[in-house]
This record gives C-alpha cells, structure tokens and sequence, in this order.
C-alpha cells in the first residue's frame, strides 16, 4: 500500500518493521514501517502533527530510551547491526549519529565549552586539538567569524540563529556520520532559516542527513529524498523532486496540495 | 461607577502593601531605640567583648556571634551536601514511583515546628553525641547537627525544584552528544539551576542563623567562646530566649535589645543575598 522507491545508493540506515509505542498508551504510533535511508543525502520527512515523524527521527539514536516504558520492535539497521538491540551501545551509537533540535540548545557554558563538549566527553583532552577541532568545526558551521572574538563568552548570549548554528558546530565536531535534524528552523526568522538551510545542504559532502520539518517549501529546497508520513505510516518515499511534482499515493497529494495538514 | 470602585480597590491594596513597609519601619526602629543605652554606653565593646556577665554589668556579644556563626557553619557543612544528593536523587534519578512519595516525605519534614526538632535533639541527638564524641552532649555540635537535618529538607526541595526546571531539551542535546546521566548532571543540570541551588543554600543559611527553639535545647546557653565542639555554648538567639526574663536592670535589657538588633541586620543582609540570587536565576530563565 505504501509507494517506496528503490536506493540505489549506499544506506546509511534501514529502517525494517518498525513499530513503536509510547509509555501508557497502548496504540502504536508508528506501525510497521519500512524505509531506507540514503548515504551522503537529505532525506526529509513530512507529514502532519502526529503523523509519527518526530517519533522515527528520535528513534535513530535512541533518545526515546531516556524515558521508561516506550516499546519498539523491528530493526533499524545501521553498519549492517541492529541498533534497536539491547546490546547497542547508547553512547557510541549517540556520538555517530548527531542531532540537532527543535530549539536552539546552547549549553550554560562558553562558546568554547559548548563545541568541546562531545570531544571532551570522549576523553579528548590535548589543548591544541580541542582548540583545532573547535574552530574547525566553527568554520563548517559557518558561525566562525561571528564568535572568534568572544569564544571565551557565554554562549546563550548569541541570537538564535548563531546558537542555532553553534549547536551543528558542536554536533558535527565529534565527526558523526548521519545527522538528525528535528525541526531545526521552528524557532528561527527566515533570515537565519536560509542560512541553516544552506549549511545543511553543504554538509551532506560528509554526512548522511535526516530532516523533520512542518515546512513542506523548507523540505523541497533542501532534500534530495523525502518520506511522506501520515498516522504512523510511511506512505511514500521517493526524489523530492517527484514526490512534489508526481506523486504517487493520493493522500501524499492531498497533503502536498493542503487539503488536509 | 466602575472607576470608582477601580480606584477604590487599587487604594486599598496600595494601603496594605505600605503597611508592610511600615510594620518592618516599625520593628526596626523599636529595636534602635530600645538597644540605644547599650549602644552608648558599649560602643564596639560589645561586639568584640567575650565577656558577658550581667551581674557585674559586662556585656560582650562575640561568644553568642562565635556560636551562631559555627554552629551554622557546622550545619551547612552536613546539610548541603546530603540536600544535593537528594536533589539528584528526586530530580534525575528516582523512578517515578519513588519520586512523589519522597519528594512529599521531604515537603512534610519541612513543615516540623523546629520546637519538635528542639525536643527530638534533646531527648535522642544529646545521648548519641556524648557516646561518640564525649562532653555532656549539650554542645555547639549537637546544635549543628539538629540544625542541619531542619534546614536539610528546606534546601533539598528547593534544590529540587531549582534542578526540575531544566528542559528537558538541553538535557536530551547533552545525551544527543554521548553523555552519561552523571554528565549530564554536573555538566548540564547543575550550572543551569546554579543560581537557585545557591539561593536555597543562602536561604537556609538565613533560617539556621536565626532559629532559636531547636537550639536553645541542646545548646546550653554558655557565653564562653571554645574551639571544643563538644563544649556548651550559646547563639543570638539562644541568649535571647533565655534572658529576656532575667533582664534586671536597664543596660542588660538594652544589650539584648542590641543582640536582636545585630541578628535582624544579618539575618536581612542574608536574605538580600539570596533574594539577589533568586532575581539573577529568573533573568538567565
């Protein structure tokens, strides 16, 4: 019943027949959904509130695991292993499969402090390389210029936007290989949306990049794949292109064309 | 008609809050007037005197600032540390079944009339003070310790909530990044709630510099100033709640006056502290 494409590509995840449920409630929010994910691309999920975007996204690395009494079944494979095993290490898998959130995250500390943080949690402790890796992964982010004065300040005084961007210089600073984006513009004026777009499409040379977003003109500019989900169901997967222009399934249309959302 | 009632409502409460005012006006300057005497006649004596003996007519304050000053001390040392592990505890650990039932647990200990912490100490604290560490158990150290578990609950609930506002989002980015509970804790939780952890301690520094009942029992009341922790000794306010009746002649009334007097302008300035610490907290959140 669900339309998804064949990747030719490389996987960075696969998604097998996966079902979730959160604590207490005792219907599934995502039903036996199967999705592959690209390497080295943009993968955008949409659909309406509740449609179970968010619940996958949180999936892929776990976070669901901070609160007891969520139950998952199926696989996600990642490197060939299930990383829905109870053997997965959370830590290691956390540190290769970065997010960024909803709203900007900046940590009570300095700027400094904030994009060292995942190195220094990992034991990296040598002060040229911190510093190294900090303004490298400053420069990836884009924000380099803007802070290099003030990387001894606190960085909640930074505007949304910049935080915005040093939360993905602090994410990408461990070196992960996939990237969770979790409505990363929601918070942010056009302006600093563009510029977190175009960031975003420049690191996918490096990462594999999954995206939640509520803007279906945010997911047709940046994504290269795009799932359409609705009520816990992946209902299309296909080129971004084609799933705007032609799609396949009716509901992806209806909600494409705002008949319901 | 409308308007009028307006104005009449908003007078009223403009009148009750300036009577607030007043009344602290009030205290404060019944408590000048009356410590006037001693004030004169002592001058700084009677801050630095550590003699205090009212039937040759000296009156020297510091044994009572010595023991408010230490035995706070020694209560804020036991306490602080054990109200930051209950905070953990209650905030980030405790499975939820566990939370509400010691979390409440802790909320009544709080509402214990210290007098009843006064008359526990004395009866179950004394015994247990002089076997281990010797003296009559009547000491700077029992009052420390009864002290510190009144003042605990106080500073672990607040501390608690302090931690509880902490979104969840800021900690979910730390595990985001490969992050332990513990991390998170002492990297995340504790700096964002720093500023209210401090205010609570400030607080309840103010509540045990001040409490009287549940030292007055197993202080002693011993104007003498010793480094012995098991000795007796005596705090503002334990001076006060004892001598007040005994207050014969008109400079040993006015030199308590002035003891009550030196506690209020502490006890103001430590609360002025926190408060400072509350306002700092509200503008980061």
């Amino acid at each position: 019943m669900a339309t998804i494409i064949e990747i030719t590509e490389n996987k960075a995840l696969e998604v097998k027949n996966f079902e979730f449920s959160y604590a207490g409630t005792d219907a599934p929010s995502i039903r036996t959904l199967n999705m592959p994910i690209a390497k080295n691309s943009i993968t955008a999920l949409i659909g309406p509130s509740g449609c179970g975007k968010t619940t996958l996204l949180r999936s892929f690395n776990r976070m669901h695991d901070l609160y007891p009494g969520n139950r998952y079944s199926g696989e996600i494979l990642f490197h060939d292993r299930n990383i829905l095993s109870p053997k997965e290490d959370l830590i290691h898998l956390r540190i290769q499969i970065g997010m960024i959130f909803q709203k900007p995250t900046a940590f009570p500390m300095s700027i400094f402090d904030n994009v060292a943080y995942g190195m220094r949690l990992q034991g990296v402790k040598n002060k040229t390389e911190l510093a190294d890796r900090v303004e490298k992964a400053l420069k990836d982010a884009a924000i380099f210029k803007e802070v290099k004065d003030r990387l001894k300040h606190d960085a909640n005084g930074l505007s949304g936007g910049q935080q915005q961007r040093l939360c993905i210089a602090r994410a990408i600073a461990v070196e992960p290989e996939v990237l969770l984006f979790d409505e990363p513009t929601s918070a942010l004026d056009p302006i600093s949306t563009a510029g977190i777009e175009e960031l975003i499409v420049e690191l996918k040379d490096r990462v594999s990049i999954v995206i939640v977003t509520h803007n279906m003109q945010q997911a047709a500019r940046v994504s290269d794949y795009t799932g359409f989900m609705y009520m816990g169901e992946l209902i299309e997967l296909g080129i971004t292109e084609e799933l705007f222009v032609t799609p396949r399934e009716r509901l992806t249309e209806e909600y494409i064309t705002g008949k319901f959302g | 008609m409308n308007n009028l009632a307006d104005k009449l409502f908003s007078n009223i409460s403009k009148l009750v809050a300036i009577s607030v005012l007043l009344l602290v006006a009030w205290i404060f300057t019944t408590l000048v007037q009356n410590s006037m005497e001693s004030i004169k006649a002592l001058g700084f004596d009677f801050i630095l005197g550590n003699k205090w003996a009212p039937n040759i007519e000296k009156f020297g304050a510091l044994p009572a600032i010595y023991g408010s000053v230490i035995s706070t001390f020694i209560a804020m040392m036991l306490a602080v540390p054990v109200a930051i592990g209950v905070a953990i505890f209650l905030s980030e650990l405790a499975p939820a079944k566990l939370k509400t039932p010691v979390g409440v647990s802790i909320e009544l200990l709080a509402a214990i009339p210290s007098v009843v912490y006064g008359m526990w100490g004395l009866f179950y604290f004394v015994p247990i003070v002089r076997d281990i560490f010797g003296g009559v158990g009547i000491s700077m150290l029992t009052a420390g310790m009864v002290l510190s578990i009144m003042i605990l609950p106080f500073m672990a609930a607040v501390t608690r909530d302090a931690m509880n506002t902490t979104p969840d989002i800021l900690k979910e980015s730390a595990y985001a990044l490969g992050g332990t509970k513990w991390d998170v804790i002492k990297d995340i939780v504790i700096p964002y709630a720093k500023a209210g952890i401090i205010g609570s301690f400030i607080l309840a520094l103010g509540r045990a510099i001040g409490e009287t009942m549940a030292v007055t029992f197993v202080m002693g009341n011993v104007h003498k100033i010793s480094f012995d922790l098991t000795k007796a000794a005596t705090s503002i306010p334990v001076t006060l709640a004892n001598e007040f009746n005994e207050a014969d002649s008109g400079i040993y009334y006015s030199s308590l006056f002035e003891l009550s007097l030196l506690l209020l302008v502490v006890s103001f300035t430590i609360i002025s502290i926190a408060k400072f610490y509350f306002l700092r907290r509200k503008r980061i959140a």
